[in-house]
C-alpha cells in the first residue's frame, strides 16, 4: 500500500511537470510578443531578447495605433462581425422557427439545403463571389454577406436541435391569447432560445473576426479594413521595427483575449456544442 | 393556432430571407465554380470553352501535386502527432489533477486568437537572428541546428505545422476532454473498482465511448489542414520554390497572381471534392471500428 501510493504520488509529480511544460510552451510565445511590444529595437538587437524591458517602451502603443490607424480597423472589425452576429442570429432563428414550427411540406427539404452549407467552405466560393459582389467590394457588405451566408448552416443546425427539444405549451398559451405568429416568434422563441443565440454569436463571432481570406481579398480600402488586414499591413509597412509589431499585435489581441477572460467558459462549450454537431 | 402555422405568407416570411441569401451566396457560387473550370478565362477578355482542359493540365502540373501532397502531410501529421498530443492532455486533465481548470484554460488560449496573429508571432519566433528558436537553440548549445527555418527549403513545411499544431492542440484537447467528461462517473468508477489502474481505464473504457468524438476530430484534424491557408500564407507564401506550397494558396495565387480564373476554379472543385472523399473515408473506416 505504502509503495503504492510513493508511486502514485510520483507519477504526480511527472504529470504536473509535463503540464506545467506545456502551459509554458502555450503561453510563453503571447509573454514574448508582449515584451518585445515594450522594448526599442536597440534593446532587441543588443540581445535582451527574453527578458522584461528594460525601458517599459509604452510609446511604441500610442505610436502603432496612431500611425497605423489600429483604431479604425478595430472599429471596423467590430462593425462587420457585430452585423454579421446580428443577421445571422435573426436570419437562423426565423428559419429555424420555420423548419420546427411551422407547418409545411418542403420544411425538411430546406433544412437538408441548410445543412449541406456545412460541406462547403469559403474557398471554394471565393472566385464566384468575388465576381459576383463586384458592386459592393470595398465596403462592409464585401465581407458581411459572405461571412452570414457560411455561419448560418451552423447556427440553423444547433438551433433546430434545441427547439425541438423545447415544450410547445407556452407557444399554444400565447396563440390561445391571442397572439399573432410574429408576436409568438419573438416574444416566446427568441427568449426560449436565448442560450443558443449565445452559443452561435459567441463562435460567429471568433469565425468572422479572425477570417482573413476574404478579408484580404475582398477589400482593399484604408477606409473599410478590418484589423486582421490592418495588421498584415502595419507588419509590412514597419518590417523590422519590432516594438511597433509587437505592439500592434498586442493591441489586435487584445479584444479576443478580453473576451475569453470574461467568457472562457461559454467559448468553450461554444466551440464544443460546434463540434459535436457539426 | 392550426391555421396560423399554415399561413403561408408567415412561412415565406420566415423562411425566404435566410433560404435567399444561403443560396445565392454560398450554395449557387458552388456550381458557378464548376462551370467556371471549364473556361479558359482571365477575368477581363472574353472566356473561352475549353472543356476538360483545365483539369487535364491540372493533372499534369508537378507543382499542384506538390501542394496536394503537402496538404497531405499536413494532414498525416495532425492525425497522428496533433490528435495523440491532444487525447493524451485530455485524458490526463479528465481523469482529475490539481488546477484541472487551470491547465485547460491555459492550453486553450492560442485557439481563439486569429491566425493572422499567430502567423506574424511566429514570424518572429523563426527570425533568423533574433527570434526565439534559435536563439534558445545557441543558449543550449545546439547552434548547429540553427537555420532559417521558413526559408531553407528543407524545414519550410515542418516550420508551418509547429503553429498550426500549437495553435490547434487545445482545441482538439478541449472535444475530447468534454466527451470525456460526459461519460456517466458511475461507469468510470466501476472500472476501478474491478482494479483498473487510471492508465487501463482511461484505454479500455473512456477511449472507446468516445470514438464518435474520435472520429469528429479527425475529420476536422483532416480538413483544416486541406484547406489551410492564413498561417502559410504569412509564414511562407507556398516558399520557398514552393516548398510550402498547399492547394488553397496556389488557388488563391492563380486568381489574384496570375489571373487564371478557369484553372484556379479547377483548383477549388478538386478541393471540394477532396475533401468530401476524405470525410467519406473517415467515416467509413470509422463505422468499421465501432462495429467492431
Amino acid at each position: 500500500m505504502k509503495r503504492r501510493s510513493s508511486k502514485l504520488k510520483r507519477t504526480g509529480t511527472v504529470k504536473t511537470i509535463v503540464l506545467l511544460f506545456i502551459t509554458v510552451v502555450q503561453l510563453f510565445p503571447l509573454y514574448w510578443m508582449f515584451t518585445f511590444s515594450l522594448k526599442s529595437n536597440r534593446e532587441i538587437f543588443g540581445g535582451n531578447i527574453v527578458g522584461l524591458p528594460e525601458n517599459w517602451e509604452w510609446a511604441n502603443y500610442a505610436k502603432v495605433f496612431e500611425k497605423a490607424h489600429l483604431g479604425r480597423y478595430l472599429f471596423n472589425s467590430t462593425v462587420v462581425t457585430g452585423l454579421t452576429i446580428a443577421f445571422t442570429l435573426i436570419l437562423s432563428a426565423m428559419a429555424t422557427y420555420a423548419i420546427v414550427r411551422l407547418k409545411w411540406k418542403l420544411s425538411k427539404f430546406v433544412y437538408f439545403i441548410f445543412l449541406t452549407g456545412m460541406m462547403l467552405s469559403i474557398h471554394a466560393v471565393l472566385l464566384p463571389l468575388f465576381v459576383n459582389m463586384k458592386p459592393v467590394l470595398d465596403t462592409y457588405w464585401a465581407l458581411i454577406i459572405p461571412y452570414v451566408a457560411f455561419a448560418m448552416p451552423t447556427a440553423i443546425l444547433l438551433m433546430v436541435g434545441t427547439l425541438e427539444a423545447l415544450p410547445k405549451e407556452l407557444e399554444e398559451a400565447a396563440f390561445i391569447d391571442g397572439a399573432n405568429i410574429y408576436r409568438v416568434f419573438w416574444q416566446i422563441i427568441m427568449p426560449l432560445l436565448k442560450p443558443i443565440l449565445s452559443t452561435v454569436a459567441i463562435l460567429t463571432f471568433l469565425s468572422a473576426w479572425n477570417e482573413m481570406m476574404l478579408a484580404i481579398a475582398f477589400v482593399s480600402g484604408e477606409k473599410y479594413k478590418t484589423i486582421t488586414v490592418g495588421v498584415n499591413d502595419m507588419v509590412g509597412k514597419y518590417s523590422t521595427k519590432w516594438g511597433l509589431i509587437g505592439a500592434g499585435l498586442t493591441i489586435a489581441t487584445i479584444p479576443t483575449l478580453f473576451l475569453y477572460v470574461f467568457l472562457s467558459k461559454n467559448i468553450q462549450k461554444s466551440l464544443a456544442m460546434g463540434a459535436v454537431k457539426g | 393556432m392550426e391555421r396560423a402555422l399554415r399561413d403561408k405568407k408567415a412561412i415565406c416570411i420566415f423562411v425566404l430571407p435566410a433560404l435567399i441569401w444561403f443560396c445565392a451566396i454560398a450554395l449557387f457560387p458552388v456550381f458557378q465554380s464548376a462551370g467556371y473550370s471549364l473556361l479558359d478565362w482571365d477575368g477581363v477578355t472574353k472566356a473561352k470553352f475549353i472543356g476538360a482542359a483545365n483539369y487535364i493540365k491540372m493533372f499534369q502540373d508537378p507543382l499542384f501535386f506538390k501542394s496536394i501532397w503537402n496538404s497531405i502531410l499536413l494532414a498525416a501529421a495532425s492525425v497522428f502527432i496533433q490528435l495523440p498530443v491532444s487525447m493524451i492532455l485530455a485524458l490526463v486533465l479528465a481523469g482529475g489533477v490539481r488546477g484541472e481548470n487551470f491547465y485547460r484554460n491555459a492550453f486553450f488560449v492560442p485557439v481563439i486568437i486569429s491566425g493572422t496573429i499567430i502567423a506574424h508571432l511566429w514570424l518572429k519566433i523563426y527570425h533568423p537572428s533574433y527570434g526565439l528558436l534559435n536563439m534558445g537553440l545557441g543558449a543550449v548549445g545546439l547552434d548547429a541546428l540553427q537555420r532559417e527555418w521558413l526559408g531553407d527549403q528543407g524545414t519550410a513545411l515542418l516550420a508551418c505545422f509547429v503553429p498550426m499544431v500549437w495553435q490547434y492542440i487545445g482545441y482538439h484537447m478541449l472535444l475530447f476532454y468534454s466527451a470525456a467528461k460526459s461519460i456517466s462517473p458511475e461507469i468510470i468508477e466501476a472500472a476501478q473498482v474491478d482494479g483498473a489502474s487510471r492508465f487501463q481505464t482511461a484505454v479500455r473504457v473512456i477511449i472507446p465511448m468516445i470514438v464518435p468524438m474520435i472520429k469528429a476530430c479527425v475529420i476536422f484534424a483532416i480538413i483544416g489542414s486541406l484547406k489551410s491557408f492564413d498561417l502559410i500564407y504569412i509564414l511562407t507564401n507556398g516558399g520557398p520554390v514552393h516548398a510550402s506550397e498547399v492547394p488553397s494558396l496556389l488557388m488563391y495565387k492563380k486568381i489574384f497572381v496570375t489571373n487564371e480564373y478557369g484553372y484556379a476554379s479547377a483548383i477549388a472543385i478538386f478541393i471540394i471534392l477532396e475533401c468530401l472523399v476524405f470525410t467519406f473515408i473517415v467515416q467509413k473506416i470509422f463505422n468499421h471500428i465501432q462495429k467492431d
